[in-house]
């Protein structure tokens, strides 16, 4: 991962507007020890590229279609050094809790690109800290997710949190039941649990965690312990305390019908 | 200020209204063992116009004594003795009127038989005092009810204002911004290109500038503005957006409020070209009808996408404009299809082309 002499900076550069795009490649244009292998319009090209061609350095736009810079991130890690470049700086604190190397504002001059380019060179000689929880920390704390995002290879599925079914725990993975379909995602359930709206998701188990629209009844099981039945038939475990959280949920609901 | 003594028309009508009330005072005085109907003509009618201008001062009274905000005791105690003092005064005015009738020889005896009549002189007087009292307390909140009419009418000019202010500064910074970028980009790469697009965004920017202070604008003069736009985002997306046009050569005289088309093609944009790869398609079309104007902007937009919050913004902002001018003439309506976002508007217009 570090840059030695005789190896060159491998660098992926991701906007949707061409013009954009041309002016970064302009700039990197004066640095030889810098490689330009890919280009990519989009947020799906972009975890396309990365996946496949392990990139040192990544240059990247904020707003795009179909993922926005931060979902591209959430779905290829921070293993690489990454430089925002957007007209939006309200995003700028997100960008620096997940350690992106700089962020550049549209219009910047030569002058500002080459202290970026200066800073992604520190961090690729030395180590940067490791990412953190990264969806969490990269999603404003006021706003719950409206889909997630799971990469398979080198392709990207879409999950809006209406068609979750549920997401069950599975060592550093959590996976995701979505229209009799499971996706594995890196991440941990409880990470999952707090980008989810709770009025909407609830934990109902140390591995589970459920759409509360899919549940059609709380049955007993064995002795003392609690099923859900989800409106496929699946059958999900409740703990002790999820079943009082489910307890409660459910009673406030009651007395909002009837009151 | 007095509402009466400086107005002589109001005044007149003032006295005319207390001639009735002579009338009653007349009939009390020559009541079966009273005065004869002469007498009492000669004391109530004189006596009657003095009363009436001695009540013009209860108005000061009034004025310094606010209905709502004087506790009950302190109105009625205050109220109650300056009627009592002031019915004395006319009483005293009466005892010399009789007098002064008796020595110039008509009603002999006339300040003798007042005598007797005098407790129901003072109770009159103590009624019209107040009746004056009530009077002027429902003009004061007459008066008030009227300044708070002027200055909700002055508030909604005020709100009028703001919102013409509003629009001039609604150009998106972050559009100037990525046009600043792109132009950048161009100047080593086209530098012709990059003129060319410092010349479309000062065109965009000057016009939205004129427009913006107008009242209402034609509809064609808007859709200048929009395809200037439109050609600078051209430049940004490249053959991403793809614009089409319907426009009904009638509808394009009709006047409409400034700024109303633009932004919505540039939610258009925002909001549904940019979320997309392939680019899509945006389309205008405008009708003529009988008493309005329909127009209609299309969109392609991407499904997947959470929908932001910031197009409700720009939609409710428009919704609100319309309303302020129009009322419920005005309609505006959205709805998504098979990945198209439609706004529908109607907009009202006259026939005979006279803008409200």
């Amino acid at each position: 991962m570090s840059a030695t002499p005789d190896k060159k900076i491998r660098a992926v550069i991701v906007d949707d507007e061409e013009l954009a795009r041309q002016m970064l490649r302009e700039f990197l244009a004066k640095h030889p020890e810098i490689e330009v292998i890919a280009e990519c319009a989009n947020g799906f090209e972009a975890v396309k590229a990365v996946a496949e061609l392990k990139p040192d350095l990544l240059f990247l736009d904020i707003q795009m279609p179909k993922l926005d810079g931060f979902e591209v991130l959430e779905l290829i890690g921070t293993e690489l050094a990454i430089v925002f470049v957007t007209a939006y700086d309200e995003y700028a604190i997100r960008a620096f809790d997940i350690h992106a190397v700089d962020y550049l504002l549209k219009p910047f001059g030569a002058e500002r690109f080459e202290t970026a380019l200066q800073r992604a060179k520190q961090r690729l000689g030395g180590k940067g800290p490791p990412p953190p929880e990264l969806s969490s920390s990269a999603r404003p704390p006021d706003q719950y997710a409206e889909r997630i995002v799971v990469r398979d290879g080198t392709r990207v599925h879409i999950i809006p949190v209406s068609k979750l079914d549920f997401a069950e725990a599975q060592d550093d993975y959590v996976a995701l039941s979505t229209e009799g379909k499971k996706h594995l995602k890196q991440q941990t359930i409880s990470g999952l649990e707090a980008v989810l709206d709770p009025s909407r998701f609830l934990r109902i188990h140390r591995s589970y965690i459920v759409n509360l629209e899919r549940v059609t009844k709380i049955e007993p099981y064995g002795k003392d312990n609690h099923v859900v039945v989800l409106a496929n038939g699946t059958q999900l475990p409740v703990s002790r305390s999820g079943y009082g959280r489910l307890r409660a949920v459910f009673d406030q609901k009651d007395q909002r019908q009837s009151g | 200020m007095h509402p009466l003594l400086n107005r002589p028309r109001q005044l007149g009508l003032y006295l005319l209204a207390w001639a009735p009330l002579a009338g009653i005072l007349v009939y009390l005085l020559s009541r079966p063992g009273g005065l004869t109907l002469s007498e009492a003509a000669a004391l109530a009618l004189p006596l009657s116009l003095a009363y009436a201008f001695v009540c013009l001062s209860a108005w000061y009274v009034c004025r310094a004594l606010p209905l709502e905000r004087s506790g009950f005791g302190k109105l009625a105690l205050v109220h109650l003795t300056d009627s009592a003092l002031a019915s004395v005064i006319w009483v005293q005015m009466a005892k010399g009127l009789a007098v002064a009738l008796v020595r110039w020889g008509r009603f002999a005896g006339l300040d003798q038989h007042l005598v007797k009549h005098i407790p129901l002189l003072w109770g009159t007087g103590v009624l019209l005092y107040l009746l004056s009292v009530t009077f002027y307390y429902v003009l004061l909140a007459e008066q008030a009810s009227r300044e708070a009419q002027e200055r909700a009418l002055e508030a909604r000019v005020l709100a009028r204002d703001a919102e013409l202010k509003a629009l001039r500064a609604q150009v998106n910074p972050h559009f100037l911004f990525n046009c600043l970028h792109s132009i950048s980009a161009l100047t080593s790469s086209d530098a012709a290109k990059a003129r060319e697009m410092c010349i479309l965004l000062a065109d965009f920017l000057r016009t939205t500038l004129r427009v913006g202070s107008k009242e209402t604008i034609t509809l064609e003069e808007e859709l200048t503005l929009v395809r200037g736009y439109l050609a600078i985002e051209k430049v940004r997306f490249g053959p991403r957006v793809h614009m089409e046009e319907e426009i009904q050569s009638e509808a394009l005289a009709v006047p409409i409020p400034p700024l109303l088309l633009q932004p919505l093609v540039e939610n258009a944009i925002r909001h549904g070209i940019a979320n997309l790869p392939e680019g899509g398609v945006i389309r205008l079309s405008a009708q003529r009808r009988d008493d309005s104007v329909a127009i209609l902007v299309e969109n392609s937009f991407d499904p997947d996408t959470p929908s932001s919050l910031k197009t409700g913004l720009g939609l409710d902002n428009i919704r609100q404009r319309l309303n302020t001018r129009y009322g419920q003439d005005a309609k505006i309506s959205v709805r998504t299809e098979n990945g198209k976002f439609f706004v529908n508007l109607q907009v009202p217009a006259p026939a005979n082309g006279v803008s409200r």
